[in-house]
């Protein structure tokens, strides 16, 4: 993992094609199947070092009881209920309680509204998932079409636009674009809704399907009803695009620079003196090399995603699990936040794996 | 990239002509030395502005009124508040310029910690090695995984409880950005270390007897740093959108210690609904120009500095020094 983690890192920080750095240190530690069983080995540590900072880092500052309640109960009263939830009992026992816990499900009872974490991870969980989902859409839609044009048109004017308007993307902080998006396509031109997942008639709508899925666009898929996808659709459109752009950019440098660098092998030369068509070598010869970098990188961006999920949730008041994340924060709930917190370290760390097999299994030299 | 020269460092060049930035200006050409001048001019104003904020702003970050009488919320900009009043009566323009100097010292504060503990934390691991580098590696490795914001979230809550002064809210964000960041300074700073420990001079330092911190900080240290001012520009960066974040989502510093942008936007968020747009653009535009002119730099220095052309003057320890 070291090695992909490394490698991977180099391709987002530095943008530098780094494909030879990963092949070498594969075939330093075997076949294929030895690879994937030490990269799904290797998500357990991960996680376990994360439950252990984060839970840790939590109690440094107390209880989660003296925090939410903290100031609204008497010092007496305070004590008996940090006691009765076994609070006061040294904390190497509260953590292999909690770690045992977790192994079974139970990641403990939010304060403020009292639901069992699981439940609250569950139901907004999908919310988020959606929108994530929508937004890995809007930035490979943009992100690798344009990166070809920009590799192609290297040093040209579309090369330089485009990479100014990525870097633009970077620089410009999720919430900012949403809230610009916002003012331009929902107040002023009123032509998409302000805020929320649906309209309030369209919810009403969807209380009627027999047994709801977790994504709001299957459901309006399934009932058939053009206005309701509408509906759903046009809810989502800023949102993602919001989130989609952050990422979009970063996939268009990507692809710009390992484009440019298999553009540059000797066989993309020998090709084109064979005479095989200009658009035919960007598509089928150059670009399959220079995607391997990119599905590397979405495991990180993952994480990236959402990190900015929890912005975007917050500007859009999309009810995901971001959303949450800052209501219980405002109200000091801090089991739930170690939960919702916990909940995408697991994400992350899956799909970091997910993403490895996945490079595994497109660039061919791993597989001899 | 053939365009690009490579870099000779003639014996007549004067010891600022070889600084960092300096050399990269110097070597640049059309496009990228526009993007590198428009980057260090955009820094710069941000510099200066937060250097003479006092000056500039014209009232407090935290004021309502002057001596005309308040201000009223959300007065749209006028002659008395240019880019007009926020929900709170505040003006606007002194809070953006205020703003940049919140900016500065949790990039400094920021940096400079994360660099020191990264850079210690990665010599010491890639020179010592074994147990400990495995697992300073594997910590690294999973904090580097994680969601920086989500874990700038879980520091601050840790440091401050959520809520805090102006020096005390600065010095949480910086201390939650510095632990995001310094795995990524550890990884540098241990794979140079790794790829230097293996190098003649070192070895010969210690055939000679040199104690090992000496080794450690005077041979590798003076050599691992290359690649510091880069990911300096990126930390610099990221370290505006985590503060921005953090006072988005609420975590910030509280309006009447400091200004702060991203809690500005937050309280815009409304405004933004009834179409009120002067408390959202400018603190926005003051956090996309600051990362804006900062990752300008940082990608011009990273292009100029092409690993391509480092590769064929160091044949073949490239490949080993990123592996590694």
């Amino acid at each position: 993992m070291n090695d992909v983690g490394e490698a991977t890192q180099v391709v987002t920080r530095d943008a530098q094609p780094s494909v030879p750095v990963e092949v070498q240190s594969r075939r330093r530690k075997g076949g294929l199947g030895r690879y994937l069983l030490t990269r799904f080995l290797l998500i357990f540590p991960t996680i376990l070092i994360l439950m252990t900072v984060v839970f840790f880092l939590m109690r440094i500052t107390g209880d989660p009881i003296t925090a939410a309640l903290g100031g609204r109960l008497t010092p007496d009263q305070l004590a008996q209920r940090v006691h009765e939830a076994g609070y006061d009992r040294p904390i190497i026992v509260q953590y292999l309680e909690y770690l045992g816990n977790v192994l079974t499900g139970d990641f403990g009872t939010t304060f403020s509204d009292n639901r069992p974490v699981l439940t609250v991870l569950t139901t907004y969980g999908s919310a988020t998932a959606e929108l994530v989902g929508y937004a890995i859409l809007v930035a490979l839609s943009l992100g690798i079409p344009l990166g070809m044009l920009a590799a192609y048109r290297r040093d040209k004017w579309q090369d330089a636009v485009l990479r100014v308007l990525a870097i633009l993307g970077y620089a410009t902080p999720v919430f900012f674009i949403g809230l610009l998006l916002k003012l331009i396509f929902s107040v002023t031109l009123g032509w998409l809704p302000v805020a929320g997942r649906i309209s309030t008639a369209g919810e009403v709508k969807m209380g009627t399907i027999a047994n709801p899925s977790p994504f709001y666009l299957l459901d309006a898929i399934r009932l058939g009803d053009v206005e309701l996808i509408l509906d759903v659709v046009s809810h989502a459109v800023l949102p993602a695009v919001a989130l989609g752009l952050l990422t979009g950019g970063i996939f268009l440098r990507l692809v710009r620079t390992n484009l440019i660098g298999t553009l540059e092998q000797q066989y993309i030369e020998s090709a084109r003196s064979r005479g095989v068509a200009e658009t035919r070598l960007v598509r089928k010869h150059a670009l399959r090399p220079a995607l391997i970098p990119v599905i590397t990188v979405m495991g990180m961006q993952i994480a990236m995603m959402l990190g900015g999920a929890v912005l975007t949730e917050t500007t859009f008041e999309w009810k995901g699990l971001g959303f949450m994340l800052a209501q219980y924060m405002s109200s000091r709930d801090y089991v739930a936040v170690q939960g919702i917190v916990m909940m995408l370290a697991v994400i992350v760390a899956v799909s970091n794996f997910v993403v490895d097999v996945v490079a595994a299994l497109i660039d061919p030299r791993v597989r001899y | 990239m053939t365009d690009i020269p490579v870099i000779v460092h003639t014996p007549d060049e004067t010891w600022w002509q070889r600084l960092p930035v300096v050399a990269d200006v110097r070597r640049s050409v059309g496009l990228q030395r526009g993007m590198l001048i428009t980057g260090l001019v955009l820094s710069g104003i941000l510099l200066v502005t937060a250097i003479f904020a006092p000056l500039l702003a014209p009232f407090s970050w935290a004021q309502t009124a002057d001596a005309a009488g308040s201000f009223g919320t959300q007065q749209a900009p006028s002659s008395r508040n240019l880019l007009g009043t926020t929900v709170s009566g505040f003006d606007v323009l002194s809070r953006v310029i205020w703003g940049t100097r919140t900016a500065v010292a949790v990039i400094i504060a920021a940096v400079i910690a994360s660099l020191f503990l990264g850079v210690l934390l990665g010599l010491v691991s890639g020179y010592i090695g074994g147990w400990l580098d495995r697992i300073l590696v594997m910590l690294a490795d999973a904090i580097y995984a994680f969601p920086s914001l989500l874990l700038a979230i879980v520091m601050s809550i840790v440091i401050s409880g959520g809520q805090s002064s102006a020096w005390g809210g600065i010095l949480s964000a910086a201390i939650s950005i510095t632990v995001v960041f310094i795995p990524q300074y550890f990884r540098v700073i241990r794979a140079e270390t790794i790829r230097l420990k293996a190098e003649p001079f070192v070895e010969a330092a210690k055939v000679v007897g040199a104690p090992h911190w000496r080794i450690m900080f005077r041979h590798i240290f003076r050599n691992a740093t290359r690649t510091l001012p880069l990911i300096f520009t990126l930390n610099a960066s990221e370290a505006i959108l985590t503060l921005a974040g953090l006072g988005f989502i609420g975590f910030g510093i509280e309006p009447t210690s400091a200004a702060e942008w991203g809690y500005d936007l937050n309280r815009s968020m409304a405004d933004v609904t009834s179409g009120m747009w002067w408390t959202a653009v400018f603190p926005g535009l003051a956090i996309v120009l600051s990362v804006l002119g900062i990752t300008l730099v940082g990608e011009s220095m990273n292009d100029l500095n092409d690993p391509r052309l480092r590769t064929r003057r160091a044949t073949g320890r490239r490949k080993k020094e990123v592996s590694a």
